[in-house]
């Protein structure tokens, strides 16, 4: 693929998608709760400039609906309940240890390199940008699990999360122009209620386990492991 | 068509009402009432259908035929039954744990929630709604295995919502894949995520798209379905959620969630006219089945065993619509309808046992057939039933799964075999100090209401001893749909 022969249109959705997905590392790599944040409503915002790009171009009108349902959903509603929660409970000032920093990129970067070959097939049916889309909404997918994974602060896991729902979000932007109204607005009030309980679900966990540390979650498991302390049964 | 509407709009009109009214004590009451009348509803829908065929909503939103329209009156059964078990359950459990009104409300309104969002998955007609309900289910309960916000409770919902959550994102991302082949092929895109539409155009949809779509949706829904190793939610939400809600998820969600995979897999046979879909649904059903067996055998806590178990069966079914052709698609439905019938059966004995015994603690539950005779038959009869053997209709079902097999795929019978051996000996090695062992000192009965135990039962034995004509027209009529041709 040539890029130089490319339309203006290609090469900024082009740009746009390699922005999203520097944002993704960019919050890989992030340890402060706050700015994590942020970089995930700069997600969002790209996301939402992306939709309202491809709605112009390719004459999708109700594409722009679906951004400006990203815009107020994804850049400023959930980051600013996040945002409140965090000041609420009180760890906003937390940061996070990151064990292997640099391994964690070097993974991402796999990840990349996997998610294009996933989409290789689609190659032969779709044009250069579309196969570039799809791979990196893939990415973004995935290095949001990556991002799960890796964390051990509750919030970061809803973080993680979410830029799963904005990689599902940009595929469907971007290699289908959008999915259909009524499609995207039950998934739009499914993101908002899972933020919502993800809220709830905060201040549960600081009145049951008194900690935000999902590592503290960990009194189910199967028998054969070493029993807990409070246990006092023998095999009969 | 308005039994259709009815069967959708009564538990969301129930959802807002039991918002509002849910903490009072006659809560129960009504609940159990919106659940009978959705369940007339459904009976009548499925009366309609039989007779008149396929429905289709204008605008074909909605899509009933002779697959799902059994799963809509098994759904909405299943429901009135465990609403009844729920009134009394609940109420002790209000009055032993303390539960505040805000959380009966919460609890009453969230049983209608899950009910919607299982017709809403069932009754559909576009995969992406089908999409947004199956997430609905999981947001609609995940507040409810936290219910008695224990530690332990906490961490299971906590687990439950990431783990069904990223899953299920897996889904989305093949359903996006999926109307990216569609949308090159069927020419009003607002139509090209109805299953209708595409499983006409399924032969022209684009084969190597549908493929990775397919991984995609097999990781999402199946990790609702609870196949391993996707499964490790679905013990803890069952065992630390209030009961009533583990013998809807089990009798339930997991149905939903296969029946899904089956929808969409139904799409993309149409168009690879490979069994690929077919291979990997068996080797994840078949992975399910050994596991889930072994882990039977490793558990502490009674509801945890049971939903191993469920795993168990979750697989057998995934492995037989995997195989596909007439028998075994035909035995995986009526699998599907057994199974939850004496699952959902189980966790309510269940539920009563852990009320009796003051704990879920395999080890200290003892003397049931003592303390409480009917309790102590139940959950007897129900691990018999379940454990597959004859005369009920698990067994039915699993010798047809059989047959099927060593038609199909003579050397997987072995495995088969020794799944279900190792699993019936995992279920019976906890079950018997269970039930006759000696009664601890001072255990009392409790109130229990085993209607919904023995009805259910003895539907599954009459499934066993011989499956009723208009039962066995329905089950034909499924199965001419999934794979093709009929087996009778």
């Amino acid at each position: 693929m040539d890029l130089l022969k490319l339309g203006l249109y290609e090469q900024a959705i082009l740009m746009f998608a390699a922005v999203v997905l520097f944002t993704s590392f960019a919050m890989l790599a992030q340890a402060r709760i706050v700015p994590l944040i942020h970089i995930f409503a700069w997600q969002g915002a790209l996301l939402a400039i992306t939709a309202a790009l491809v709605a112009y171009v390719t004459n999708h009108p109700h594409l722009y609906f679906s951004a400006a349902l990203t815009l107020v959903l994804k850049a400023l509603l959930i980051p600013w309940l996040l945002h409140r929660l965090t000041v609420r409970l009180n760890i906003h000032r937390d940061i996070e240890v990151l064990r292997f920093p640099s391994l964690i990129m070097l993974g991402g970067a796999v990840l990349v390199v996997f998610s294009y070959s996933v989409a290789l097939p689609i190659a032969h049916l779709a044009s250069g940008t579309t196969r570039n889309t799809i791979a990196i909404s893939q990415a973004v997918v995935l290095l949001g699990m990556l991002l799960m994974i890796t964390r051990k602060k509750a919030i970061a896991q809803v973080i993680g999360f979410m830029s799963i729902e904005n990689g599902l979000f940009f595929a469907a932007v971007s290699a289908t122009y959008g999915m259909p109204m009524v499609v995207e607005l039950g998934i739009a009030f499914d993101v908002l209620v899972a933020a919502v309980l993800f809220g709830v679900f905060f201040f549960q966990m600081r009145d049951s386990i008194d900690s935000f540390d999902v590592d503290r979650l960990n009194r189910l498991r199967e028998v054969d492991e070493p029993p807990l302390p409070d246990v006092t049964e023998k095999e009969t | 068509m308005i039994a259709l509407w009815a069967t959708l709009l009564l538990p969301l009109t129930g959802m807002v009402l039991l918002a509002l009214v849910g903490h009072r004590r006659s809560a129960g009451w009504i609940n159990v009432s919106i659940n009978g009348a959705s369940l007339a509803a459904s009976l009548w829908l499925a009366w309609t259908v039989l007779h008149d065929g396929p429905l289709l909503s204008t605008g074909k939103f909605l899509y009933i035929d002779a697959f799902n329209v059994y799963l809509v009156a098994l759904t909405a059964f299943v429901g009135f039954t465990t609403a009844i078990f729920s009134r009394t359950y609940m109420q002790h459990e209000v009055d032993v744990r303390h539960l505040s009104r805000a959380r009966m409300r919460l609890y009453h309104s969230m049983f209608q929630g899950f009910m919607f969002t299982m017709m809403a998955a069932l009754t559909t007609n576009n995969i992406g709604i089908l999409w947004v309900a199956m997430e609905g289910a999981t947001l609609a309960t995940v507040l409810l295995v936290s219910l008695y916000r224990t530690p332990e409770a906490v961490e299971a919902a906590w687990k439950y919502f990431i783990l069904c959550g990223v899953g299920i994102a897996q889904a989305l991302f093949g359903t996006v894949l999926l109307y990216f082949a569609a949308e090159r092929v069927i020419p009003d895109a607002d139509d090209a995520l109805a299953w209708t539409v595409l499983y006409k155009a399924a032969g022209s949809l684009e084969p190597t798209v549908l493929t990775i779509a397919f991984v995609f949706l097999l990781v999402g829904y199946g990790t609702k379905v609870g196949l391993v190793p996707l499964h490790n939610w679905l013990p803890d939400a069952h065992s630390e959620g209030p009961t009533p809600m583990s013998a809807i998820l089990s009798g339930l969600l997991l149905n939903v969630a296969l029946y899904a995979l089956v929808r969409v897999k139904m799409i993309v046979d149409g168009s690879l006219h490979t069994n690929l879909a077919g291979y990997l649904m068996m080797a994840f059903g078949m992975l399910s089945f050994l596991v889930a067996g072994l882990f039977l055998h490793r558990q502490r806590d009674i509801k945890r065993m049971f939903s191993y178990s469920s795993i168990e069966h979750m697989g057998l079914m995934t492995f037989a619509f995997g195989m596909g052709g007439p028998l075994a698609t035909f035995a995986a439905l009526l699998h599907m309808t057994v199974h939850s019938l004496t699952k959902s059966a189980v966790f309510v004995t269940v539920g009563h046992a852990a009320q009796i015994a003051g704990t879920q603690s395999i080890q200290q539950i003892r003397g049931l057939i003592r303390t409480q005779p009917a309790v102590g038959w139940g959950l007897l009869i129900g691990t018999v039933a379940i454990a597959g053997f004859p005369p009920f209709g698990v067994f039915t079902s699993e010798f047809l799964v059989l047959t099927a097999t060593m038609k199909a795929w003579p050397w997987l019978t072995v495995p088969l075999l020794v799944g279900l051996a190792i699993a019936f000996a995992g279920l019976f090695r906890h079950l018997h100090p269970m039930v006759y062992g000696e009664a601890p000192a001072g255990q009392l009965p409790v109130r229990a209401n085993m209607f919904p135990v023995m009805l259910h039962l003895l539907f599954v034995l009459w499934l066993g001893l011989s499956i009723p004509k208009f039962l066995a027209d329905w089950f034909s009529q499924a199965t001419l749909l999934i794979s093709g041709s009929s087996p009778l």
